[in-house]
């Protein structure tokens, strides 16, 4: 770790919080951004969020060191922080801060990505079957409670186990095609109910086909609960990426991702706490911040909600 | 009443047994075999023949899914290609850990839960509430099993309180006394059980505040403070009792959220129980120990939606089941 790669740390601290508080300043003309700001830690959630994003981003400028390299195995071997490893060093003496900035790369890439196969997913069935209905939808409904009825991480279990080693894609396909049940649910009662008013009703009269009256009156009005369970999703993701890596099946090392570090620091608990901590506290960290994201959005985006 | 009972659980049968064909099909399709092992082992091809004769894999798919389903039906889950016992016989002594684990987890989940909800709802926007809000969107986001790891390090490595693995004391447990054995078990259960009910709990009390104050904006609530009612019946009475009903529904999505959850603590903790079978079970491919887990998960997954909504129904009077589709 150089004065370099701290300075570089700190700009990117500060441009979050710049970026955090001049986002709420920019849009303070606005109604739905001034019910967002009005929780008390949207603003903070909004910054550790950002300061991720940018950490994943920059990785090989904040990144002192190469994340799967081993230093030193002897001497580096479970050192605990000091200023040349700011978070310490793990059992093959890799450093942990550099592992942690690459890692948000893969959890953040993977969370993502799988968030928005899953919504698109269910918004897609949510939109087909409650539009189209009679057979559709009960085809479509069945399905999910199928899907719903088998606890995630078992149907995970199985997918996952079709591997040997999985190839990131792979993980993340698998993750967003079991996570889209309760979004298509959320997705189907919104378009039941949208569906039977006038302006609908009017677009078809005119002779509008059924993609445009779904694509151009529906959906729009559907994507308030789809930008809420996104920003929640993402979370959830992260989180079950985590667990499928803890468990040795996620995350095929030595790509780092905030999971699999905790995977390899499990054992070392005991003489090297800090192996597992600091992956952990990214993680609750970044989770806390999105539910937190997400339950400021619940309240902007439906004027009619009180704040609670 | 009755009409609707026999249509929903007809329901529920028809969503196990889809259940049952979806895992069957997926383990089918994974590219592992058992008996060949991914280390360098290497067995002699003939010996793995017979074996896969004798368990039935060299059968076509259709044939062993019916057989399958069959064995299922006479209660018999098939049988255990790494433990080499009936997966009956495992299942056995592992399901009742998980359920004791679970029973543990879920009362701790419902009861702070609902506690800190109700306490966080009557001071609402107060300081109380913004740090308790604070704490349960921490133990909402936490992974379970970090603070599994987290309590480990600080209950068992460094206060030494409580064992850090395990269900029993394996050299002790067969020389104590009745009550012995069950504080030696109630001792191991503790953390394991704390991890999962605090986890579950911060989800209970953010859900079950905002069903309270969606309770307490209606025009009955301010009928009773305008009566001068006394502030704690109105919550206790008044409020409470019209916010039970979320919480059925979330006793109904508290079972997949145990169930995972104990995969993970179980792990953490040694825990013998069905979790850890299963997370087991994939490295050795032994399908038919997966599948049997995945599938009891289902069942009780789909047995406990089904007493939430026979309990729906018999809390609120005015859902009527069957009449109207109001309810499918």
């Amino acid at each position: 770790m150089t004065p370099r790669h701290w300075a570089v740390l700190l700009a990117l601290l500060a441009a979050a919080a710049i970026g955090a508080l001049g986002l709420r300043a920019g849009t303070a003309g606005s109604d739905a951004a001034r019910r967002f700001f009005r929780h008390p830690t949207a603003a903070f959630a909004v910054g550790v969020l950002l300061f991720f994003v940018l950490i994943a981003v920059c990785a090989p400028l904040v990144a002192p060191y190469d994340p799967s390299a081993q230093l030193e195995i002897v001497q580096l071997q479970n050192r605990p922080p000091s200023w040349m490893h700011p978070l310490g060093t793990d059992l093959y003496s890799r450093d942990l801060l550099s592992r942690l900035v690459f890692g948000a790369r893969v959890s953040l890439a993977v969370g993502t990505l799988a968030m928005l196969v899953a919504v698109s997913l269910g918004a897609v069935v949510g939109l087909l079957a409650g539009y189209f209905r009679r057979w559709m939808d009960g085809v479509l409904m069945r399905l999910v409670d199928v899907g719903l009825a088998v606890p995630r991480i078992f149907l995970l279990l199985i997918a996952v186990s079709l591997w040997s080693q999985l190839p990131l894609a792979i993980l993340v396909l698998t993750i967003g095609l079991t996570g889209w049940f309760a979004t298509s649910r959320l997705v189907r009662a919104e378009v039941l109910s949208r569906r039977e008013l006038a302006y609908v009703d009017a677009a078809r009269a005119l002779g509008a086909p059924p993609a445009r009256v779904i694509l151009r009156h529906v959906l729009p009005n559907a994507v308030a609960p789809l930008i809420v369970s996104a920003a929640l999703g993402i979370g959830s993701v992260m989180l079950l990426e985590a667990s499928l890596s803890f468990l040795g099946i996620g995350v095929a090392p030595p790509t780092p991702s905030w999971g699999n570090m905790i995977a390899d620091g499990k054992e070392q608990i005991a003489t090297a706490p800090w192996t597992t901590l600091s992956p952990g506290l990214a993680i609750v960290l970044v989770v806390m911040a999105l539910n937190a994201v997400g339950d400021a959005l619940r309240d902007a985006l439906d004027p009619r909600r009180e704040a609670t | 009443m009755t009409a609707w009972l026999v249509r929903r659980c007809a329901a529920a049968i028809a969503i196990v047994f889809a259940v049952v064909t979806l895992t069957f099909l997926l383990i089918h399709l994974a590219p592992g075999t058992p008996f060949v092992p991914s280390d360098e082992r290497v067995l002699d091809p003939a010996v793995v023949d017979g074996l896969r004769r004798q368990f039935g894999l060299d059968r076509p798919l259709g044939v062993q899914y019916v057989r399958y389903v069959v064995a299922l039906l006479h209660g018999d889950p098939g049988y255990s290609f790494s433990l080499r016992r009936p997966i009956g016989e495992v299942l056995a002594t592992t399901v009742p850990n998980t359920l004791l684990l679970s029973g543990a987890a879920l009362a701790i989940d419902f009861l702070l839960g609902a506690a800190i909800g109700l306490y966080q709802a009557a001071r609402a926007r107060h300081r109380a509430d913004v740090v308790l809000g604070n704490a349960t969107l921490f133990l909402y986001s936490v992974p379970t099993f970090w603070l599994g790891l987290v309590l480990v390090l600080v209950f068992g490595q460094h206060l030494a309180w409580f064992p850090v693995g395990g269900d029993r004391n394996p050299v002790l447990y067969p020389s104590l006394s009745l009550l012995g054995r069950l504080g030696d078990r109630a001792w191991h259960l503790a953390l394991p059980a704390l991890t999962l009910g605090l986890v579950g709990a911060g989800g209970t009390a953010r859900f079950q505040r905002a069903a309270l104050l969606e309770v307490a904006g209606q025009d009955f609530i301010r009928t009773a403070r305008a009566k001068g009612l006394h502030e704690r019946r109105i919550w206790l009475v008044h409020t409470l009792r019209n916010a039970l009903l979320p919480l059925i529904t979330l006793f109904g999505l508290a079972l997949p959220f145990l169930l995972t959850g104990a995969v993970l603590i179980e792990t953490v903790f040694s825990w013998p129980g069905m979790g850890k079978l299963a997370a087991d079970a994939i490295f050795t491919r032994d399908y038919p120990v997966v599948t049997a887990a995945a599938l009891l998960a289902s069942v009780m997954v789909v047995l406990g939606s089904l007493v939430a909504d026979v309990l729906y129904s018999v809390a609120d009077p005015r859902i009527r089941l069957g009449k109207g589709g109001a309810r499918a």
